[in-house]
């Protein structure tokens, strides 16, 4: 059986893929190379790892306006996460992932950086506030 | 969202596909955060800088401002956030021509809503500063903490689509530092020992910026003897902002409201911290590629520092000096004859932009620059990404290390 988690109602459409997690936040300006699709920030927990079509699990967003932005032109360019994940955003990321229609949910009980694992196949559904992870049941 | 007649005939589409647009979004960012309603706003700032808006982005405002005129102007005040080109001097910075017809576009686009150009990220020091309990919808997350922190007012961070939705709405979803309930303090610090210029004020608002790490937290800052000016708590919140995402901070007896909290424990901040901060970008001796004074954009006042520390020195060939602030002190700083004598050094005076929104890692790629030395704790925070080595340091530190072309 699929492991089922929910969480607030999120935005954007219902996606399946495959989490990269890490005790970390996440700003578009500060931590990536968006031409590359790779994380860049040398003191990110997953510098030089590529978050293009993955569901990116991470603890909070942080900084500036610019991800707001930023999202939406990722998503235009097709290297963009496929969803993002988080304990709780602020309002930039909320705004940035309504604007760029890219599917982000947070607010759920627990952990999300120990609830989910990297490898993880999870299906995101932002509209039912629900998770649910395809390939392990413990 | 509970919806007025005014806001239900938007979405209907009755003011036009822009403001439907405009409503739209904002119902999905409300309803992300549980906002019951929307509330007027007076004023709207948008960051709109390229480098983030992208292709796409200027496709996008394009798009929006080919509407008829009645249903694209906006209808509040609406300001601009640093754009990403100073087309005085981008040639000498290592910009291109395709980035600067990129930003011709963007203004060209702001300019049809009725957008203000101010191309600001201190507006609250130079145009129209937000009075207590005034609701706005502010991007730069620098200009939302200063003016909900000392001065009071009510803004949430809005990215540059948000600020323009609200722009184009007159309103904004009720949710966050628009309740009361989210502006109480939630965290305790006491500061005891008085930093010793803006580079130390930014350190201790980097400090308590990591241990909050969350928009949802509320410092409170006690131990503060002497009152910081403006430029001080420019610095300390920008860094705030910046490594926590805080957008909110009290300083009883100097900010605008009392934090109205119930006891936390308290974490101290002295000497080591601040110097323990420092420390960590120290690169004693590294050659310099570059300086960098803004972010924020510099105030009079700074300007007039800067001058005074160049006076009679050139920089070393080796490094480059940029000095970034808005088009209203360029002007006042042109006319006092302080662009001068910052540019008779070598540096260079560069209006409307702030260094990290202006292409940075291509900059730094054209230039083949990589140690960077700033008086900015927010700047040494972001540029990090952009595959440069900042170090934190003194305005005066700052300049004699640009003289000598190696960090002092």
């Amino acid at each position: 059986m699929p492991i089922l988690l929910h969480c607030h109602k999120g935005v954007g459409p219902a996606v399946t893929g495959t989490a990269l997690v890490a005790a970390d936040n996440f700003s578009a300006r500060y931590d990536l190379d968006r031409t590359k699709g790779v994380f860049t920030r040398p003191s990110h927990k997953l510098v030089g790892q590529s978050y293009a079509d993955r569901i990116l699990v991470l603890d909070t967003a942080k900084g500036g306006v610019a991800t707001a932005w930023m999202l939406h032109e990722m998503a235009a360019r097709g290297i963009v996460p496929r969803a993002l994940i988080f304990n709780r955003v602020n309002p930039i990321l909320a705004q940035g992932a309504a604007f760029g229609t890219v599917t982000l949910v947070d607010r759920f009980e627990g952990n999300v950086t120990q609830l989910f694992r990297t490898g993880d196949e999870l299906r995101v559904d932002p509209s039912a506030g629900l998770v649910e992870i395809l390939n392990r049941d413990s | 969202m509970q919806l007025t007649n005014e806001e239900n005939a938007m979405l209907a589409g009755e003011f036009g596909a822009v403001r439907r647009w405009a409503i739209s979004h904002q119902i999905a960012v409300g309803e992300f955060f549980d906002a019951e309603d929307f509330a007027p706003v007076s004023q709207a700032h948008i960051m709109a800088d390229t480098e983030s808006l992208g292709e796409a982005g200027v496709r996008f405002l394009e798009g929006l401002a080919a509407a008829p005129e009645a249903e694209r102007r906006v209808r509040v005040p609406t300001i601009t956030d640093p754009r990403g080109i100073d087309f005085a001097v981008y040639r000498r910075l290592g910009q291109t021509p395709e980035m600067a017809a990129l930003e011709e576009r963007a203004i060209e686009a702001l300019r049809a809503f009725g957008v203000m150009m101010t191309d600001t990220c201190i507006n609250y020091q130079t145009i129209m500063a937000p009075v207590r309990g005034e609701r706005l919808a502010y991007g730069d997350t620098g200009v939302v903490i200063y003016s909900n922190s000392v001065l009071g007012a009510r803004s949430n961070f809005e990215g540059g689509p948000s600020a323009l939705a609200a722009a184009l709405t007159g309103r904004t979803p009720r949710y966050g530092y628009h309740l009361d309930q989210c502006r109480r303090g939630t965290r305790r610090f006491r500061l005891g020992a008085a930093p010793d210029d803006l580079s130390e004020w930014g350190a201790v608002g980097g400090i308590i910026g990591e241990a909050c790490s969350s928009y949802w937290e509320v410092p409170v800052i006690e131990g503060i003897e002497t009152v910081p000016d403006s430029d001080a708590l420019k610095h300390f919140g920008a860094a705030l902002a910046s490594f926590g995402s805080v957008a909110l901070f009290h300083i009883p007896g100097i900010t605008a409201e009392e934090p109205a909290f119930a006891g936390a424990p308290v974490t101290s901040i002295g000497r080591a911290e601040i110097e323990a901060f420092l420390a960590r970008y120290a690169a004693r001796n590294d050659k310099l590629d570059v300086v960098v004074f803004t972010a924020p954009q510099l105030s009079l006042f700074e300007m007039e520092a800067v001058a005074r520390a160049l006076d009679g020195r050139r920089v070393h060939p080796d490094t480059t000096v940029i000095v970034g602030t808005s088009p209203e002190i360029k002007h006042a700083a042109d006319r006092m004859g302080l662009t001068s004598r910052i540019e008779a050094s070598g540096a260079v005076v560069a209006q409307g932009i702030c260094f990290y929104q202006s292409y940075a890692h291509e900059m730094a790629e054209a230039n083949g620059w990589t140690r960077l030395m700033t008086n900015s704790a927010k700047l040494v925070n972001i540029i990090g990404g952009y595959g440069y080595r900042p170090t934190l340091a003194s305005l005066e530190r700052c300049v004699d290390s640009a003289v000598a072309g190696r960090v002092l």
